[in-house]
């Protein structure tokens, strides 16, 4: 199980050579996705925070590593030198790095491969939110009428549902799993995208090269998906790079209240749970997985936040240079 | 504006109708078999058919249904399957405790948010604007559950130690037993929810200022001689705080969840952790209840919000 490696510049340069904008300069003939890239390479904080970034990729693709330098497993219990004699974890020593959980389980280890969970859901769990939003919100915006009000109102309710409250009660009818999780977090996440899509196809449908490739006979699921889609691309990823760290957020959320992967399965949200009754003898019990976790939000967040300046360089910032 | 109201009004009914079919068909078609668990493992058939004629649950689907919905327009969540005690009940003992966290909570994350904007926005790249914006940002990455913990770690346990006991560690106090104990032992609760929420509206009340700050008829006050902390009390913050409602009619979704978090992390035995437990226990016409109840609570919130914003905002009702 390899977490997918969260870049967003590899969608822009690749998608560089498939669409050009028809109003890109003619003297240098850099695409806006050119352009983009160039601004987000030159962004020292978005940098620094996709190095963060890269590196925590590293650590989950890397966990066994880990592993191999304590020789201690992500579920390994060490009773006799990983609990203290009043059967209490134990503080951060020359064996146990980060110290060790209330099962005597080394808690270094079991960040690493907390991060292979956060990633995964991470990632697999906006592609479904982005994919079912932009559907939505295309197929609503272009075709307008009944089918928009339809959608819409869609939108309005996903939106209403308290979605913790649902998505917590879904769990516990199925049962805790990665599957359940990921898509409990896709199928209620989708609607601001469509939204965000539907607005912005709304003024694409009426402009020309939409009648122009009407008038050539273009069936509407090419027009909405080869014509339209592209053009839409943009505002995508920025709200793609920004939910991201919204998306690790919720599933952590979702494993702390025991509604995410089933124990033993090291899991940021499962272990900071885990921690809570014992916050005042272990504090790093809950420092060292929340700093993991706080970390990895962080640098997405500073990363999308880079990303939407790249392509909107009038918005507003969360962070001056 | 009557017309605004009925659609308004209208567009509710459908959401909460629609809620209620995907509340049902969650789980009254979701695979589960609840007369079985109640009856036991020992249980013969016959016990678990009467559990199941009692629950209402040998009846078709589609009168299964009419009944949810006919109970709950009367009033009548269903009873909780362990004990017998009506949802109702248990619903209206977990809302003064739910209500308590959650308007308080808005009540600081709005104050928070909207004076650190205006601070930020009146020196735009000042120390102070960036140091909110850090803040901001810190906080926006921040889990709910994780502040929590470490302010019972910090406030609580350290300063405690420390000889400070400033801070329970959670826990309830009804109001009816004074305004000091209850806000004491809910301070805490107050700041995890409101610091994680007030984040979002630090930078939108910053950028909304910026722009209301831009507009002519604010340079007029300002030619005209008017104090500066009356521009910007009287002119700016009035129009810059319609983008915030907006966004606080949208958030209070997310309030609740941060509601469920926040009372597991503090034990307060308001609706959300009702919730919890109730799903521990597959108790399902808690869950339910609580699930309708809390919804059509954000619905009529979010009513109420647009109607506030309609009649700050005249063009609104256009659309």
């Amino acid at each position: 199980m390899t977490a997918p490696q969260p870049s967003p510049t590899v969608h822009v340069v690749g998608a560089s050579d498939a669409e050009e904008s028809p109003d890109e300069r003619r003297i240098q003939g850099r695409s806006p996705w050119v352009l983009a890239w160039g601004r987000l390479r030159r962004d020292r904080i978005a940098m620094i925070s996709l190095g963060v970034i890269v590196l925590i990729v590293l650590i989950a693709i890397f966990a066994p590593v880990f592993t191999l330098l304590t020789g201690h497993g992500p579920n390994d219990q060490y009773r006799l030198t990983g609990l203290s004699p009043q059967g209490l974890p134990v503080a951060p020593n020359h064996e146990f790095w980060l110290g060790t959980d209330d099962l005597g389980r080394d808690i270094l280890v079991r960040i690493a491969y907390g991060a292979r969970i956060s990633l995964l859901v991470g990632i697999v769990a906006t592609v479904i939110t982005v994919a079912i939003g932009v559907v939505v919100g295309i197929a609503a915006g272009y075709f307008g009428g009944v089918v928009d009000t339809l959608l819409a109102r869609l939108v309005d309710v996903v939106l209403s549902v308290p979605f913790l409250l649902v998505a917590i009660a879904l769990v516990s009818i199925t049962g805790p799993s990665l599957t359940v999780v990921i898509l409990v977090i896709g199928l209620f996440s989708w609607a601001s995208v469509a939204r965000i899509v539907r607005g912005q196809v709304l003024s694409l449908r009426e402009r020309e090269f939409v009648e122009a490739a009407r008038s050539l006979g273009a069936s509407d699921t090419r027009i909405m998906f080869v014509d339209v889609l592209p053009n839409v691309l943009a505002p995508v990823i920025v709200y793609t790079s920004l939910l991201v760290p919204v998306v690790i957020l919720t599933e952590a959320t979702l494993s702390f209240l025991s509604l995410g992967l089933p124990p033993p399965t090291a899991d940021w949200g499962g272990m900071i749970s885990e921690a809570v009754p014992y916050y005042q003898t272990s504090w790093w019990f809950v420092i060292f997985p929340g700093a993991a976790l706080l970390i990895t939000t962080l640098a997405f967040n500073l990363f999308g936040d880079g990303v939407r300046d790249a392509f909107d360089p009038r918005s507003e910032r969360l962070l001056q240079q | 504006m009557i017309r605004f109201l009925i659609r308004r009004l209208a567009l509710g009914v459908v959401v909460m109708w629609l809620i209620t079919v995907a509340v049902f068909a969650l789980f009254f078609i979701a695979p589960n078999d609840v007369a079985r668990t109640l009856a036991g493992r020992q249980a013969t058939p016959e016990v678990v058919a009467s559990i199941q004629a009692r629950l209402g649950l040998d009846q078709p689907l589609w009168r299964q249904y009419l009944d949810f919905v006919g109970n709950a327009l009367h009033g009548n969540l269903g009873y909780d399957y362990y004990h017998g005690v009506p949802v109702t009940t248990i619903i209206a003992a977990a809302l003064p405790i739910t209500l308590s966290l959650a308007i308080g909570a808005s009540v600081i994350w709005l104050l928070l948010g909207v004076s650190t904007g205006i601070v930020s926005a009146v020196k735009p790249r000042s120390i102070a604007d960036r140091g909110l914006t850090v803040f901001a940002l810190f906080f926006y990455s921040m889990p709910t559950f994780l502040l929590g913990l470490l302010l019972l770690l910090y406030l609580y346990f350290y300063l405690t130690l420390a000889g400070y006991s400033w801070f329970p560690p959670g826990g309830y106090v009804p109001l009816s037993q004074g305004v000091m104990p209850w806000a004491q032992h809910l301070i805490l609760p107050w700041l995890t929810l409101a610091l994680v929420l007030a984040a979002t509206y630090t930078r939108l009340m910053r950028g909304s200022m910026l722009d209301v700050l831009g507009e002519d008829y604010i340079r007029t006050a300002r030619a005209k001689g008017i104090r500066e902390s009356r521009v910007i009390g009287r002119h700016a913050v009035r129009s810059a705080l319609t983008p915030v409602v907006t966004q606080f009619g949208i958030d209070l979704g997310q309030l609740v969840g941060g509601v469920v978090v926040t009372e597991t992390v503090f034990s307060l035995p308001g609706l959300g952790k009702t919730a919890i437990d109730a799903i521990g226990q597959q108790d399902f016409p808690v869950i339910i209840g609580i699930v309708l109840f809390a919804s059509a609570a954000v619905v009529v919130a979010n009513i109420l919000v647009d109607i506030g914003y309609a009649v700050l905002d005249p063009r609104v009702r256009l659309h």
